[in-house]
């Protein structure tokens, strides 16, 4: 198992890297942390001519606090937002979510950018963004322009950056008073990919009301699903067991068409989805709760 | 493409294809073959080394990208007196039999050095989540968290000699 053949390009800086893909144009890849890419060059899944190398892209690397939101370049290691103090602090869901990416020799290598822009539907980044209510920041050669990450996961491993851009950041809204989260997802084995997972950030409003509430389920369709449904089914009422109950139950039964594999089969990931999603809701609102929107 | 990296402190070179992986350099072009290449899809994790104090997978990183690195394999771990100055974590890997047909072991030394560095005094929980990266074919779990527990629990009591 040995990779193709391919040119090797080194981009120092955004420019180089844009330049780099618009020359070879018409194959070309981004190599990030390439712990998706490598692989599939191995097996030979996947043979581009021409591979432009952004580790050493430092003014993507970073995590800072601007106004009000969390940004994080594309090139940041997982391993440097899992430590990260900004990450815990301003965004709890996606603290809690990094260790459930694969293992910590491949947290690493792999970049926050590489798994967004990768979209495997069995990710967990894509899936924490979207309940974030997170915007991604691409650059092509007609410039630059925002994406809300509900616009930014188009299909099975595609999303909204072209062949001919880069992703240069995402940008995350830094949790309000009365917020709560939770991430949980059922694997074989820790590390492995997930056969369901939920990530749900809610908010309670100053009655004790569900204010709002973003579910985004992973490993149950073709990219990030938005549990739109149960939402609908919290918004606007007071937690209670029955009410996280039937949310779930419209998350399971409206809201996913889940595909049957080796791992799971599809009754099975309905299954899975709605005792997790009931389960990550609880969580969520006792967070909410103990966070003081009632003060 | 030349490629200079400097492995267990010594500096090599040679001129490599960009497709070369990381641990085939590792293996055929330096000749160090205590690196273990089980998978060669990041899921066995015979193959972690250390680049830049970093665990990694080095069958899922091209030899070039590792170019100006630092590079730390198994053979890195001994002292200058080779099997009679064994690492401590090896030394326990020995005295609690955490290996039966050793082709794991590479991979299991280069994760937890480095885990061990960062967080000296585990529970037996965090070993497992530790190694959840790393395959044993001999399924010889229990004696390799035993192994890693008898460090820890020697460390603690300040045993074991201080190492590199």
């Amino acid at each position: 198992m040995k990779p193709a053949p391919f040119e090797y390009v080194v981009a120092r800086s955004v420019e180089e890297t844009l330049a780099g893909l618009a020359e070879h144009a018409d194959d070309v890849k981004v190599l990030a942390g390439g712990q998706s890419l490598i692989p599939a060059m191995n097996f030979r899944l996947a043979q581009p001519a021409v591979l432009v190398d952004v580790n050493g892209v430092d003014e993507l690397d970073f995590v800072r606090v601007e106004g009000g939101e969390l940004r994080i370049g594309a090139v940041t290691r997982q391993r440097t937002v899992e430590r990260s103090e900004e990450v815990r602090r301003l965004a709890p869901l996606l603290h809690e979510a990094i260790p459930s990416i694969a293992h910590p020799q491949i947290r690493n290598r792999g970049t926050v950018g590489g798994s967004l822009v990768h979209a495997d539907p069995s990710a967990e980044l894509p899936s924490v963004m979207v309940a974030l209510g997170a915007r991604m920041r691409i650059r092509g050669p007609a410039g630059e322009r925002w994406v809300a990450a509900d616009d930014f996961f188009v299909g099975l491993l595609e999303t909204a950056v072209g062949s001919d851009e880069l992703l240069l950041e995402v940008a995350v809204p830094e949790a309000a008073a009365g917020a709560g989260h939770a991430f949980l997802e059922l694997q074989r084995r820790h590390g492995d990919y997930a056969m369901a997972g939920v990530a749900a950030a809610v908010a309670l409003d100053g009655s004790g009301r569900c204010a709002g509430a973003r579910i985004a389920l992973l490993s149950v369709g073709d990219g990030p699903v938005l549990a739109a449904g149960a939402a609908g089914v919290l918004t606007g009422e007071t937690p209670s067991a029955e009410l996280f109950a039937a949310a779930a139950r419209a998350a399971a039964h409206d809201d996913i068409d889940p595909p049957g594999d080796i791992q799971a089969s599809a009754p099975y990931r309905r299954h899975l989805v709605e005792v997790l999603v009931r389960r990550a809701l609880t969580l969520a609102f006792q967070r909410a709760d103990a966070s003081g929107a009632r003060a | 493409m030349i490629v200079s990296v400097n492995i267990n402190g010594v500096d090599r070179s040679a001129d490599v294809e960009p497709r070369l992986l990381l641990s085939d350099f590792i293996r055929h072009h330096v000749e160090l073959t205590g690196t273990h290449v089980g998978c060669e899809h990041g899921v066995c994790g015979a193959c972690t080394v250390l680049v830049d104090g970093r665990a990694v997978r080095s069958c899922l990183m091209f030899a070039v990208q590792a170019d100006s690195c630092e590079v730390t394999t198994v053979e890195g771990l001994a002292g200058e007196g080779g099997e009679a100055d064994l690492h401590p974590l090896q030394e326990a890997f020995r005295e609690k039999h955490g290996l039966q047909c050793g082709f794991c072991t590479p991979g299991m030394l280069m994760t937890l050095v480095p885990f061990l560095e960062e967080n000296p005094s585990p529970t037996e929980r965090e070993v497992r989540e530790a190694i959840s990266g790393n395959l044993c074919r001999c399924t010889g779990y229990e004696n390799i968290v035993r192994a890693v527990m008898h460090r820890v629990e020697q460390g603690l009591t300040g045993e074991a000699r201080a190492h590199g």
